[in-house]
């Protein structure tokens, strides 16, 4: 007993403090449920990535080739000749800190390395170092030799970003720190080190065609299910057609969508649409992903995996592409896909084939954006909705980063959800549009390893949830991303609790009228519709 | 005079060590920007210790509602327990608070002989601890539940498919 530290004595024994040393002499620390696993080399010999071999993040040596660090010099030597924004994001930067408290890992995290600025910095120290003159000066210059641990602890942050982009929206200069991001990953896939989930899927969709390598007949036999849910929720038989040839138009989603829920919810929202359309289009099994990994892997990666929607479009002789409810797809198709595999000149302008719209916006990439189709079919009185369907539904709206702030998508999926919904209400000023939080689990960060990181980067979304849950009652959060929708549902249920998770096409399927009279008893979830039942006895 | 009016009176200096001393548990760039950041949807963590420790206190000298307290205890611990801290860092906060009193209050508890008082006032700190170890527990257990929800999810579509489940 008389060893045994006293209770006080336990109490004054913990050190609240943590150490108060330079970041730049901080090393890093691997925390469990922080960082992702280490790709499989299976994965990356199949996508072309160089050196590829079984390893875990936690080990002491990760194995890296013997000239590893004239790779990773002579790899950002190409890159910082390659992209003068680089270049200008690694010099100009005066740590003014307007981007330091705008992040929400660092918000969530409280670790200072999450700030973009700090985050950024480890990057910048070694270009300082081999890139400029003043860096040889050192440590004084803010420039540190390029070490494994550097490399590791730049590895261990740079899968601790969404590549969101609300930090650019704060920098006075414009530094895009989700490009610094980017350029550090590609760094980092040259010396084979890039993480399980980004590469499997990678992978994955390379060879099948998307995300989670499903085979064409698995994606047809998906689909008959759904078909099937919808007949016994609706009784509307749809129809739809994979691989049609001379068929006006191909659409593209996210694999999720005709996979897993909610999502697959908001898939037979489009199917509905469609079919009351009676438009000629037609899916892919071939570009069966709108999702694309490679944005988060490399820029040669991206066109690699976004080749084949064009690829297909041509190969169908569709005229034009429309696009599903999905994030870092649009910022692809919409940023890079026209430069990277573009001009599709064998593609028409897109017109709406029901209301003879031009979409101008979507001139050059021949893409168009389903919120911007279905608001315009609202817009010009082609479609009737029965609002009071969604009455027990009460939505805010989580704009996907990249959708809001990769290509200004604002007002139509706000447009869309007004006019099937009665009960609209907005999270605060300074949590949506180009403001808008992260879900905390874009840019290849859905790990399950990494659900405490996902938890806390998610944390200022789900606080300004909570707000309008508590203020409002809101108890259902409409998005417009197949990430949002697979992971805003544990976030939501972790913070906030008794709210669930939409695709914006859900809301419209369950509103939209299909024909006149027609009674709808379930929703596309295939729960009773409240209050329906009665109101069909009282008409 | 009874220990109830002197915490009254000083309340806001109480509170203001308070969390002071819990955002020394952070980095000092993360607590400067935590003190720095008044709203709520920029500083979600902040606005939740500043928000829990001052209804705490006041639940302390008033009413002891286990809702309320609940409810402000959750608000901190769900960031905490998420957070790079171990059980007893996570929920150390409580005990700064005995600590923060001790040393602002010592003369007066001196002069005016209010040891038993203040020992009674301690236990109360204490419950809130006992509340808060509850509490914890739920967030950490609700956060493996989710992990092994997540890992199920990925596999039950094609047993549903299958008819398995």
């Amino acid at each position: 007993m008389a060893n045994k530290p006293k209770p006080d004595e336990l109490l004054s024994n913990i050190n609240y403090k943590p150490p108060r040393t330079q970041w730049t002499d901080t090393p890093v620390e691997f925390k469990k449920g922080y960082y992702c696993y280490a790709g499989r080399p299976n994965n990356l010999e199949y996508i072309s990535l160089p050196h590829g071999r079984k390893w875990s993040s936690t080990d002491d040596d990760w194995q890296l080739v013997d000239n590893w660090k004239e790779i990773f010099l002579e790899g950002m030597e190409n890159l910082l000749k390659k992209f003068r924004s680089f270049r200008l994001f690694m010099d100009i930067c005066v740590r003014c800190g307007a981007c330091a408290d705008k992040c929400h890992f660092f918000i969530g995290t409280g670790d200072p390395k999450n700030m973009p600025v700090l985050r950024a910095e480890l990057l910048r120290s070694i270009y300082r170092r081999y890139f400029t003159i003043s860096g040889k000066l050192g440590k004084i210059a803010g420039a540190r030799d390029l070490t494994e641990d550097v490399f590791k602890e730049l590895w261990y942050y740079s899968y601790q970003c969404t590549e969101c982009r609300r930090c650019s929206v704060f920098c006075p200069y414009g530094i895009d720190t989700a490009e610094i991001t980017m350029m550090a990953r590609e760094l980092i896939n040259l010396l084979g080190c890039c993480t399980d989930w980004i590469s499997g899927p990678l992978a994955n969709c390379y060879r099948t065609g998307n995300h989670l390598g499903l085979q064409p007949h698995t994606i047809k036999s998906n689909f008959e299910y759904m078909v099937d849910d919808l007949e016994e929720f609706t009784g509307v038989r749809v129809e739809p057609t994979f691989n049609r040839k001379g068929a006006e138009l191909l659409f593209v989603t996210p694999s999720a969508d005709f996979f897993a829920e909610p999502g697959m919810f908001t898939c037979m929202g489009y199917l509905l649409l469609f079919h009351k359309l009676g438009l000629d289009y037609t899916w892919s099994t071939y570009a069966s992903e709108g999702g694309n990994f490679g944005l988060f892997t490399s820029n040669e990666m991206m066109k690699r995996i976004n080749s084949k929607i064009y690829a297909e479009a041509k190969r169908l002789g569709v005229k034009w592409i429309l696009g599903g409810e999905c994030g870092h797809m649009w910022r692809v198709l919409h940023q890079y896909m026209d430069t990277m595999n573009g001009p599709a000149d064998f593609l028409e302008e897109p017109v709406s084939p029901i209301t003879g719209t031009k979409f101008e916006n979507a001139k050059s990439t021949k893409m168009v954006h389903i919120t911007e189709f279905t608001a315009d079919l609202i817009k010009n009185g082609k479609l009737k909705f029965d609002k009071s369907r969604n009455d027990h539904i009460i939505p805010t709206f989580h704009d996907s980063c990249n959708t809001s702030r990769g290509m200004g998508l604002f007002e139509e999926p706000r447009y869309v959800i007004n006019s099937v919904c009665n009960q609209f209400h907005e999270m605060p000023e300074n949590t949506i549009r180009e403001q808008t939080f992260c879900c905390g689990s874009g840019s290849g960060l859905n790990a399950g390893e990494i659900e405490e990181l996902r938890l806390l980067g998610g944390l200022p979304r789900a606080n300004a949830v909570k707000y309008v849950k508590e203020k409002n009652g809101v108890n259902m959060l409409s998005c417009i991303c197949a990430i949002d929708r697979a992971v805003l549902p544990p976030l939501v249920d972790y913070w906030v609790g008794d709210v669930d998770v939409c695709g914006v096409h859900e809301l419209v399927g369950n509103a939209l009228i299909m024909e006149e009279g027609e009674k709808r008893e379930i929703d596309l979830r295939g729960e009773p519709l409240p209050g329906m039942e009665e109101k069909e006895e009282e008409d | 005079m009874k220990i109830e009016h002197i915490l009254l009176e000083k309340k806001q200096v109480i509170i203001k060590k308070w969390f002071d001393l819990i955002l020394e548990t952070y980095p000092a760039e993360t607590a400067k920007f935590m003190k720095a950041q008044r709203n709520r949807f920029g500083n979600p963590v902040g606005h939740a210790i500043s928000e829990g420790i001052e209804g705490l206190f006041d639940e302390l000298l008033q009413g002891m509602d286990h809702d309320k307290i609940a409810l402000f205890l959750d608000n901190i611990i769900r960031v905490r327990a998420l957070q790079d801290f171990t059980p007893s860092k996570a929920l150390g906060f409580i005990f700064i608070l005995k600590k923060v009193i001790r040393e602002e209050l010592a003369k007066k508890i001196r002069d005016n002989k209010l040891f038993e008082e203040l020992m009674a006032f301690e236990s109360r700190v204490d419950d809130l601890a006992q509340i808060s170890f509850d509490i914890y527990m739920k967030c950490r257990e609700k956060l493996y539940k989710l992990k092994a929800s997540e890992a199920k999810k990925l596999t039950s579509i094609i047993m549903q498919r299958a008819n398995i489940i």
